[in-house]
């Protein structure tokens, strides 16, 4: 059975002003989405909303993940029930190898706890396949060996980081990932890398929801459904095509629609 | 002479000084280090109090010769002139009346792990340090209270000629090497607590590393305060011949009693010409414990000494691990790091002294505080004429995880040369609310989460420790994180 993320009537405010107006959209695992929109539409806010940051207050609304409200659930609690959120900007955290990190993510995934399972020899186990797999997967990113070792995105380019958040997807593998703008800043070679590192997860065990500015990463990933946001909703829903639509004609005609909607409400 | 260089430059940084008072609660508990003895079956409990009577009483059970009783002696006058320092942490609660300056379950120092008094093995095994001798260590010091109970080095080093006992072992064994030593890195006039170290010591560790001779791992020396209000005054001495090279590494605990606790030890390190050696403390004493440490080395040409000082537990910390460099090319690395919690004054730093042409020196320091706990860097930089093309680069950050939580700074330095290199950076940060959301999306707990920030802000300490220091060094600062959020 598919998993699914259900966004019912979602109202987010920041600081006291409201972002997302109304957004309604179902995401289920088997299926990839793609939200576009003009800039300041709200797409990270509903990114960020959705995996429960602290500034991000949901006034009115739900979102349902597995048939649970996940809106009073904690950002971990959220991770740990299937959901994951490739950063626009990922953090920098000083002094923790990104290897470290993901080992001690992937534990916590596993309701382990960083202090990890008593049985030694299990865990010198899960260690060394967590080991090989990281290696693989960064071979995936065509990423350096040595980036485990290094500080999490200490020091990264911008593409190197993107990639990285990618690489943390696939060992965490997440039911739903939300992908904010990871196309952004990257070059055409990094886009193409991303979008088939993001197609080798797709099957029916994984759901994306891929924010973006451009068609060029939505070429490579043929998202089966295309939703355009403005001003705090979903305005206008299709399929591939309607990203070629947009390519064309921009947004002003929906942003007239969306501000005629209004009107009509 | 070199006592002399010492003398000249010794009182330079107490010129600011400041009182700071603050209220102390001590309400943390780990119960892996909780765990007590009684002391109704110790050989030895003085009565509390420090008298010339409990000075020569020490003395005469140590059996010790005549100078030794001397310079306790002459260290007690000295300790009853100097004055408290008024700078630094409260030392307001400290009643040297109530102390208990001796005390020992027994005055026998074992080699064999199974001579040891059954309460006191037990609180050893209890802290895994048995396994750890097994395991990877070059030689091991245990002590317990005033004396250390247990002692050992793995042959093929002694056979190589390391010395590695108890100070008191090594007062007998090797009294000529001990008396042209002690005490001239750290004389008793140097302040207050050093004066009543040099009074009332025992125990504590003596190493002599002959010239070439490579320890390659660590000797170990374990300390732990079992009776309350104990005052435990260990002290070590290290020589380090020339071109030898040892890392020497020492954890501290002790149970929760309601009443203070004192610890004042004296460390003093010599690195002869080309010796490379590496002093590391991991001390966790609990918030009851008053430590006030002086450590000192000194450095000849070409050797270098690091300090590597790690403060995590004790209500207040005193502490400024200095190196004196007095040959050529000598160099100094001191990282300085503290861990200050509720009710806790970590005032911590280090001291760097050029006295010597082509002389390098670092000092970081890291601070975290949280709690309301506070945490001081003072650090001392000295340059003296003559000790051109000298270098030095001191970086302290500090971190603070709330409102109330406390971070100062004070760097003193002194330049009496022109052809210097002198770095200094200082930064104070907080943990960022995107930075604990970012990790907490991909699954951590928010105390995971501050824990692993915390951790990789310690990572330039934690990556100079053997491995099984490392983990025990990110389990204690877990525990410490443990609770403080929500």
């Amino acid at each position: 059975m598919a998993s699914v993320l259900e966004i019912k009537d979602l109202h987010v405010s920041v600081e006291g002003k409201e972002i997302l107006k109304g957004l309604t959209l179902t995401v289920k695992t088997g299926e990839v989405h793609s939200i576009m929109g003009p800039n300041g539409s709200g797409k990270s806010t509903l990114a960020l909303a959705l995996m429960g940051h602290p500034k991000y207050e949901v006034t009115h609304g739900e979102i349902l993940f597995k048939g649970r409200n996940i809106v009073e659930l904690e950002p971990d609690e959220r991770a740990r029930l299937g959901l994951f959120l490739a950063f626009q900007y990922p953090l920098e955290i000083q002094g923790v190898p990104l290897g470290r990190f993901l080992w001690a993510a992937k534990k916590a995934m596993m309701g382990q706890g960083t202090d990890g399972p008593t049985d030694k020899k299990a865990d010198a186990k899960a260690l060394s396949q967590f080991r090989q797999e990281l290696q693989e997967k960064m071979k995936l990113l065509k990423m350096d060996e040595s980036f485990a070792q290094r500080y999490l995105n200490v020091g990264f380019s911008g593409g190197e980081k993107k990639r990285a958040e990618i690489v943390q997807m696939h060992i965490l593998k997440p039911e739903i990932a939300i992908l904010d703008e990871t196309d952004s800043g990257l070059d055409i070679d990094s886009v193409k890398i991303v979008a088939e590192a993001v197609n080798q997860l797709r099957g029916p065990d994984f759901g994306a929801l891929v924010i973006t500015h451009y068609q060029r990463i939505l070429n490579f990933l043929k998202p089966d459904y295309v939703h355009v946001m403005i001003d705090g909703r979903i305005v206008r829903s299709g399929d591939e095509s309607l990203v070629h639509e947009l390519e064309a004609k921009g947004y002003d005609w929906l942003v007239n629609g969306a501000n005629n909607a209004k009107v009509i409400q | 002479m070199m006592t002399k260089k010492i003398e000249e430059v010794r009182h330079l940084g107490e010129k600011k000084r400041s009182v700071e008072k603050e209220q102390a609660v001590y309400d943390r508990d780990y119960s892996r280090y909780a765990f007590s003895y009684p002391t109704d079956k110790y050989k030895y409990v003085l009565k509390p109090g420090l008298s010339r009577e409990v000075v020569e009483e020490i003395s005469a059970i140590k059996n010790e010769p005549t100078w030794m009783r001397e310079f306790r002696l002459q260290a007690y006058e000295i300790f009853l002139k100097k004055p408290m320092p008024t700078w630094g942490g409260d030392l307001s609660q400290i009643n040297f009346d109530t102390i208990t300056y001796y005390a020992t379950p027994t005055d026998k120092s074992a080699r064999s792990w199974d001579d040891v008094p059954e309460e006191v093995k037990k609180t050893f095994d209890r802290l895994g340090i048995p396994e750890a001798e097994r395991k990877f260590l070059a030689g091991v010091g245990a002590q317990y209270d005033s004396e250390v109970l247990y002692h050992s080095i793995r042959e093929d080093l002694a056979k190589k000629g390391v010395i590695f006992l108890s100070m008191d072992d090594g007062l007998r064994e090797y009294p000529e090497l001990v008396r042209e030593y002690f005490g001239t890195v750290v004389p008793p006039t140097d302040n207050k607590f050093a004066a009543l170290n040099s009074a009332v010591w025992s125990g504590g560790s003596f190493i002599y590393v002959p010239k070439g001779v490579q320890v390659e791992i660590p000797l170990q020396a374990y300390f732990r305060i079992n009776a309350p209000q104990m005052g435990q005054f260990e002290r070590t001495l290290i020589i380090a011949d020339e071109g030898s090279r040892v890392h020497y590494i020492e954890g501290c605990t002790a149970p929760i009693y309601s009443k203070e606790s004192l610890h004042s030890a004296v460390v003093e390190l010599i690195a002869k010409r080309g010796a490379h050696l590496r002093y590391t403390t991991l001390q966790n004493w609990s918030n009851d414990v008053y430590n006030l440490v002086t450590k000192r080395a000194v450095a000849y040409e070409d050797a270098t000494v690091e300090w590597v000082d790690a403060n995590i537990g004790s209500r207040l910390t005193m502490k400024y691990p200095s190196v004196y460099m007095l040959g050529q090319g000598a160099r100094a690395d001191i990282l300085s790091v503290a861990f200050a919690g509720k009710g806790q004054h970590q005032d911590t730093g280090g001291k760097a002294i050029h006295a010597a042409p082509y002389t390098t020196s670092t000092i970081v320091s890291k601070s975290v505080s949280k709690d309301g706990g506070r945490a001081t860097y003072r650090g001392h930089l000295v340059v003296a004429k003559g000790a051109h093309h000298a270098k030095s680069n001191v970086r302290c950050d500090a971190l603070i995880l709330d409102e109330r939580s406390r971070s100062d700074t004070y760097p003193y330095i002194e330049i009496d040369e022109d052809q210097v290199t002198i770095g200094h950076e200082a930064t104070v940060g907080k943990v960022g609310d995107d930075q604990i959301f970012y990790l907490m999306s991909r699954g951590l707990s928010e105390s995971e989460a501050l824990s692993m920030i915390v951790l990789g802000f310690m990572e330039p300490f934690t990556k100079t420790l053997p491995m099984e220091y490392a983990i025990e060094f990110n389990r204690l600062i877990q525990l410490e994180m443990e609770g403080s959020v929500g």
